[in-house]
């Protein structure tokens, strides 16, 4: 879409503008045409580039490994088999490391988000204008690929591990106990309102961060990538490929990050001493 | 950039992404894995135990060996000695038969030579006295001289 026609600012809207469905202010449902529209169907629209690029890579993932998992055997492992067990294996070592409760849920946790959230962010690496091209070729205005991209799916995530944190916070700890620790500390029963605000904070920053932290940094390099897909086609190369191979670090890091966060959070709500 | 109902709809989404994991993808590969951790451990395990019952076999293989050896010489020099009885027994026996032999020819042949001799003795004293009396015809009794001359004959 780098023709002469569109400006640079057209350009760069366009890429960040997600493929909406949703409720138009006059009560029909459909596509947004435009940003302006999209921004007026409120909350009651779908971005269904990043429901589609996610899920169709959650499922990639969970296709793949479930069939590993149904050819899992005692004899030695080949190919995929192999890599597959290694990743669990990395998991499993992270999750004993950081982890001290028993939950059996908290490993499988730990696998979907790190290897899902690899998967998303690995769409950075797909040159910025390849498949918004071929989406307009097909009659699609709006096309984001990177889900991470979209705060609706790293809020998404963030927003079912608090729900986890809450329920297994009050599963182990018992009601009391939770809000004994909202409320007691760090500085005992007479400073109750300043201490539930310092621990709600800090409760509530745990999604927050998660969320924010890995939306912008994919946030971010999206948008260097865009920022070079604007340059003459024939220099792209010589930033886009050091940022590309960059990008790989960041594409692995932030999704071990998010996985070992997840794992500690999950650890901290697991904890009955505090 | 808008927060809306893809909110939800990721939120949904990671929970049946992380149930499916928990449920059909988890479990069977760690299974798996512990198995065959197991299954290694368990080999390696057979193997040294292998290794040591190969050993002691191969000591108690020698051991026998080494005994029925011992045997073989006790038995071969038990035959020996067997045989060299039975070859002095068969020895002395022959000897003694042949002792035996020799000492029953001798007799006899003293025997036939006592009976030579006095037959002999007997022809000799015939003949004698037939010299005697063709000599001494006229002048020798013989009726006389008869005693005499046995007494000759038997004296030879």
């Amino acid at each position: 879409m780098a023709s002469g026609e569109l400006t640079s600012g057209a350009y760069i809207k366009h890429h960040l503008q997600n493929l909406t469905y949703g409720k138009f202010p006059d009560g029909h449902w459909g596509f947004a045409e435009s940003a302006l529209e999209a921004k007026e169907m409120g909350f009651m629209a779908f971005h269904v580039d990043t429901l589609g690029f996610s899920f169709v890579l959650g499922a990639l993932f969970l296709f793949f490994f479930a069939r590993a998992a149904k050819r899992a055997s005692i004899d030695a492992p080949s190919g995929f088999q192999n890599f597959v067990e290694s990743i669990i294996e990395f998991i499993d070592e992270n999750v004993r490391g950081s982890f001290s409760g028993k939950n059996p849920m908290v490993a499988p946790l730990a696998l979907t988000t790190f290897i899902w959230i690899i998967l998303m962010n690995t769409m950075d690496l797909v040159p910025v204008d390849w498949l918004p091209s071929l989406a307009v070729v097909l009659g699609i205005d709006f096309l984001k690929v990177v889900p991470t991209t979209d705060p609706n799916a790293t809020f998404g995530m963030s927003i079912g591990i608090f729900i986890l944190i809450l329920y297994y916070s009050i599963k182990e700890k018992g009601l009391g106990g939770f809000v004994g620790e909202l409320t007691l500390h760090p500085f005992g029963k007479w400073m109750l309102p300043f201490n539930f605000f310092l621990e709600g904070v800090n409760l509530l920053a745990k999604p927050v961060s998660l969320a924010l932290r890995l939306f912008g940094n994919m946030y971010a390099g999206e948008m260097i990538f865009i920022l070079i897909a604007l340059l003459p086609f024939w220099i792209q190369w010589s930033l886009s490929l050091p940022w590309a191979i960059f990008h790989i670090l960041i594409v692995l890091l932030q999704a071990f990050i998010f996985m070992t966060l997840v794992i500690v959070y999950m650890d901290m709500a697991h904890q009955k001493e505090h | 950039m808008n927060i809306n109902l893809t909110l939800i709809g990721q939120t949904i989404m990671f929970a049946m992404f992380v149930l499916f994991c928990m449920k059909f993808v988890w479990p069977p590969l760690v299974e798996a894995m512990a198995a065959r951790k197991k299954a290694i451990e368990d080999g390696l395990k057979a193997a040294e135990l292998g290794k040591e019952e190969h050993a002691l076999a191969q000591k108690n293989a020698e051991d026998l060996i080494e005994s029925t050896k011992t045997q073989a010489a006790e038995i071969i020099a038990n035959a020996d000695k067997q045989a060299n009885g039975m070859i002095d027994k068969a020895k002395g026996t022959a000897s003694e038969e042949a002792d035996k032999i020799k000492a029953h020819a001798k007799s006899e042949l003293d025997q036939e030579v006592v009976k030579a001799r006095n037959e002999l003795k007997n022809q000799v004293s015939t003949l004698v006295m037939q010299g005697v009396n063709s000599v001494l015809e006229k002048e020798v009794d013989a009726k006389a001289h008869k005693d005499m001359l046995s007494k000759l004959s038997q004296s030879l």
